[in-house]
């Protein structure tokens, strides 16, 4: 199928949205989804760097999206800012665009564009596992569904979040005298593994790389539970054994662990359920914990859309397309760059120092 | 076996010895007799049954999903056991994925509007209810009714008791076998049946289960677990010495109920009635110039400390009077299947200590050579014939049914000398005493062993071995008795080109070192690597080198960095090395055994640093000889 085309009577689904450089276009809006690069009128999906640059004209996105680029980039992140909330309709040009939970962090959305009777689901990055610091993911039934494939392989299960940080906890119990160091992304998994170790009964403090404070705080004042927070900054090395302390992924490896006694390096991320790629980061006790659906969630959310058609981007785009047309839908990978970046970036810690490093 | 499978997971990502040993600890503690005792077996070696090909994996998968995704998933994973572990399709669940799209169309979402946290309702409870009589480990909470495939993320909305009375199995989740139940069967089951039975096992089993499962019947564990560290874990158990498990191992099969029960206090020590079994091995201390000062000539004897590998070769006889040989590596593993060829020298009972070696023409071969008939599992009639194998004599520690570890070690090698001659066997001889009767004469032997007694053999030696007359043979490195006095090493300087970050409680500091010497190249003189080297420096030169590694870096590549190697602006490594040999592997052409920073040469500006024809000449030295 070519994206380009002749003019039809009838509107296509690729003269509502588009990609081109800067991201997702619509044209019929007058607006792009998430875009890559600087322009006039943006609607953000979620906080993670790789979908909220800072530096456009009119930003549309919900209340925590907007309040976490204001935290990352500062209050002059864009020229204006418009607050729209889950379920909330709006009418743009001649499209009306609707936002709704995607589960994947705080404030995360699906956008929904629809154009006379057609509606595109465009859905960022999402998840259909539960999640206590963000709200459920919501199925809005649609024509065309652009759904992600960071984890778009069979391999790719996620099991239970929980299990997960039971898997934690007894190492935590094994190695009384060493510290645990969970490497996980500053927005969103932070909280997600804090909340889930409240959960699991852990009610001791828990410690924090400088890089995470100030989006963990905000977290809390958006009335979500995390319990007693300290910041490993200042701590003697005696008084961190058996404690926990999350890091961005990059400070695990960094010489930021050298105050920690003896640490145990986990690594709370959907790559971890692949060796390789844990072995790589030389992470020692590998957390499958993953944001994003894994290959059951994304295919039956396909499924369950009821799209016919399904444009898949940023992963493994090749896998989820061969699936789609095993099962009769229309797909195709859409062709999007700069996506995914703030993920990789995290989970390959090459880097000197950690990102946004504070501490 | 999904609590030995989560123990083999946990290991294979430890990097510390310790840390191993505590997690194989708490699992022999936790688990219970027959399965730790298997458990136990499979990492010491001692399972056997006729492994699974790979072919017969890959058939298993390629029946139960879509080639083309298995593909994708086996590129991207690298790992046959592991893809397949990780892709395996839950057995419940799967006769729903063909359905998916024929599912009625999905409801508007109950779930819009409310708040971040989870809420519970009776639709829910209901719902969670039939979910998880479908699926043990299904996704059990969704906004919309969903026929979901596999094992998700789906914790769901699970909470509260309901779900815990819920979980246990139903009659469509058969409980997973145990590590006994596997290994048992694997043991019987014949050739035809063991497809159905993987594919039954993998069915029942979680993916880290799997995983292990696949890695077990494959026979391909390669987790860095020795049999040593295994039996030093059970040990620890009963805060015992691994010797003493060493002692008795022979005699022991899995599951090992007798071991278990004398280590927990519950039993009696068993008893060794193996007629071969191992005896711990004595070690030396390195020797130290200022040690010489101590130490009475008069009070030792000196051998040739040859580059072998060091070998146990115990004969024995059984009640009904049977010869049995068996050969033992220096930490009592059995390495006999490897040396066929050995076994029949060996027809007196008797212990033997020496050192395993290649002869040709009655010369003895390097290291090199030798490396050909290490860790083989099939041992051709063409490599018995190219390589063949031999035993030198150093000490005897049973004549017949004797102990004589208690005697001192003159007496033990005058018994030796007999022994070996009544023997009187071509692949068994006496390793020489090196006459000495001053430090000054043995310093001299060393440094020429050619002409001091070791001729045509002097390639073989690496230094000479000091033995006190009066030592008893101890396990392990008593002090002051053995001493091995290495020959020098090589050195060079060469110069740092790249560095890597370490492993475990290194992973911060850059600790792995490449490092070159110079060579007129294509492009003038340039540096070409040489050898790569993680040890040899002190906890404050590894700080040094750290940092001088993070202020010098002009390039990375993943976790390798390219540090600044100008003629006049980088550091300089004086590098000890053992031998060295031609490689074809290697860009330079040469391979170092053994290598280590022994100095770190700030005062030395690269230029000057040691060129590769250095390194020729020495290669040229060692082949023409």
């Amino acid at each position: 199928m070519k994206l380009k085309g002749a003019y039809i009577a009838e509107m296509r689904p690729q003269d509502i949205l588009m990609p081109v450089a800067a991201g997702l276009c619509c044209r019929p809006g007058g607006f792009h989804i998430d875009p890559v690069r600087p322009v006039e009128r943006a609607l953000i999906t979620h906080g993670h760097s790789d979908h909220a640059r800072p530096g456009h004209g009119a930003v549309l996105a919900t209340q925590e999206t907007l309040d976490m680029m204001r935290l990352r980039y500062g209050d002059d992140f864009a020229r204006s800012t418009q607050v729209i909330g889950y379920g909330e309709q709006i009418r743009l040009g001649d499209v009306t665009a609707s936002f709704h939970p995607a589960g994947h962090v705080l404030g995360s959305a699906q956008i929904a564009v629809t154009c006379k009777d057609r509606r595109i689901v465009a859905s960022g990055d999402y998840k259909d596992a539960r999640d206590p610091t963000c709200a459920p993911f919501e199925l809005v039934p649609c024509d065309v569904f652009i759904t992600e494939a960071t984890f778009g392989l069979p391999v790719f299960r996620h099991g239970d979040a929980a299990d997960q940080v039971q898997k934690l906890l007894a190492s935590v119990r094994l190695f009384p005298e060493r510290a645990h160091l969970v490497g996980a992304y500053s927005l969103g998994k932070a909280q997600r593994v804090i909340a889930l170790l409240r959960e699991a009964g852990y009610d001791a403090p828990i410690y924090l790389h400088g890089a995470m404070e100030k989006i963990t705080t905000y977290y809390q004042e958006r009335g979500i539970p995390l319990g007693e927070l300290r910041p490993a900054r200042g701590m003697k090395k005696a008084e961190l054994a058996g404690t926990i302390t999350l890091a961005p992924p990059s400070a695990t490896s960094d010489v930021w662990t050298r105050r920690f006694p003896d640490p145990v390096t986990a690594f709370a991320s959907g790559w971890m359920r692949v060796r390789a790629r844990a072995r790589q980061g030389g992470v020692e006790l590998p957390l499958v914990i993953s944001d994003h659906a894994d290959w059951g969630g994304l295919t039956a959310t396909i499924a369950a859309t009821g799209a016919g058609e399904i444009w898949v981007t940023h992963g493994q785009e090749d896998a989820l397309v061969h699936w789609c047309k095993t099962k009769g839908l229309a797909a195709q990978p859409l062709d999007l760059v700069g996506y995914g970046d703030e993920d990789e970036g995290e989970a390959a810690p090459a880097g000197e120092t950690a990102d946004e490093a504070e501490a | 076996m999904n609590r030995f499978a989560e123990l083999l997971d946990r290991l294979a990502y430890e990097p510390g010895r310790n840390n191993k040993i505590k997690l194989l600890v708490a699992y022999f503690r936790e688990t219970a007799d027959p399965d730790r005792g298997y458990a136990l077996a499979a990492l010491t070696g001692a399972l056997s049954f006729k492994h699974a090909k790979p072919g017969l994996i890959r058939d298993l998968i390629t029946e139960r999903a879509d080639p083309v995704l298995f593909g994708l998933s086996y590129d991207y994973v690298g790992d046959l056991s592991e893809t397949v572990a990780l892709m395996w399709p839950k057995a419940v669940s799967a006769p729903n994925s063909e359905s998916l799209l024929g599912h009625p169309s999905p409801q508007p979402s109950p779930t819009r509007g409310e708040g971040a946290l989870p809420a519970r309702s009776p639709d829910k409870a209901a719902r969670l209810l039939r979910d998880t009589d479908i699926e043990r480990e299904g996704r059990t909470s969704r906004s919309v009714p969903s026929p979901l495939v596999g094992e998700g993320q789906g914790e769901g909305y699970h909470t509260g008791g309901l779900d815990t009375e819920l979980r246990p199995r139903t009659h469509n989740n058969p409980p997973p076998p145990t590590l006994t139940e596997v290994v048992t069967t694997l043991r019987t089951l014949g050739k035809t049946e063991l497809p159905a039975q993987l594919a039954r096992w993998l069915d029942e089993l979680d993916e880290t289960g799997r995983w292990a499962l696949l890695k077990l019947v494959t026979g391909a564990m390669r987790i860095g677990i020795s049999a040593r560290l295994a039996k030093t874990a059970a040990a620890a158990l009963g805060d015992k010495d691994a010797h003493e498990i060493e002692l008795m191992w022979p005699g022991l099969s899995p599951p090992y109920l007798d071991l278990f029960a004398w280590l927990e206090g519950r039993g009696h020590k068993p008893v060794n009635r193996d007629p071969t079994p191992f005896r711990p091995v004595m070690l030396a201390h390195a020797i130290e110039d200022a040690d010489f000062a101590n130490l009475d000539a008069a009070d030792f004897i000196a051998e040739w400390k040859w580059d072998g590998i060091r070998v146990q070769a115990v004969s024995g006889r059984d009640d009904r009077g049977n010869i049995h040989v068996r050969l033992y590596s220096r930490t009592g593993e059995d390495i006999t299947g490897s040396f066929p060829d050995l076994v029949p020298s060996l027809h007196l009972p008797g212990a033997v200590d020496g050192e395993l070696l290649v002869l040709r023409d009655g010369r003895v071969q390097t290291f090199n050579v030798l490396q050909q008939r290490l860790n083989r599992k099939i041992v051709s009639p063409k490599l018995i014939k190219d390589y063949p194998i031999h035993l030198r004599a150093y000490d005897l520690l049973g004549d017949d049914d004797n102990d004589l570890r208690e005697l001192p070690f003159v007496e033990r090698r005058a018994r030796l000398e007999a022994f070996v001659t009544k023997l009187n066997d071509p692949r068994i001889d006496l390793s020489p005493t090196v006459p000495f009767t001053s430090w000054e004469q043995l310093t001299a032997a060393r440094a020429d062993p050619r002409s001091a007694g070791a001729g045509e053999d002097a390639d073989a030696v690496e230094g000479v071995m000091l033995k006190r007359r009066d030592a008893v043979y101890l396990p392990g490195r008593p002090k002051g008795q053995w001493w091995k006095w290495k020959r020098d090493p090589h050195i060079i300087d060469a110069v740092l080109m790249y560095a890597q970050r370490g492993h475990g409680k290194r992973s911060s500091y850059y600790s792995d070192y490449t490092f070159g010497v110079w060579t007129n190249g294509d492009d003038g003189e340039q540096l070409v690597p040489v050898g790569k080297a993680y040890f040899g420096f002190t906890d404050e030169e590894l700080l040094q080198i750290d940092r001088f590694v993070r202020r010098n870096t002009t390039e990375k590549f993943g976790p390798v960095r390219h540090v600044v190697h100008e003629p006049d602006q980088g550091l300089v490594l004086e590098v000890a090395f053992e031998g060295l040999q031609r490689s074809p592997r290697h860009k330079s052409g040469v391979a170092m055994r053994f290598p280590r920073i022994s100095r770190l040469r700030w005062d030395k500006p690269p230029r000057e640093a040691d060129r590769l024809e250095t390194l020729e000449r020495m290669l040229k030295n060692v082949t023409a000889n």
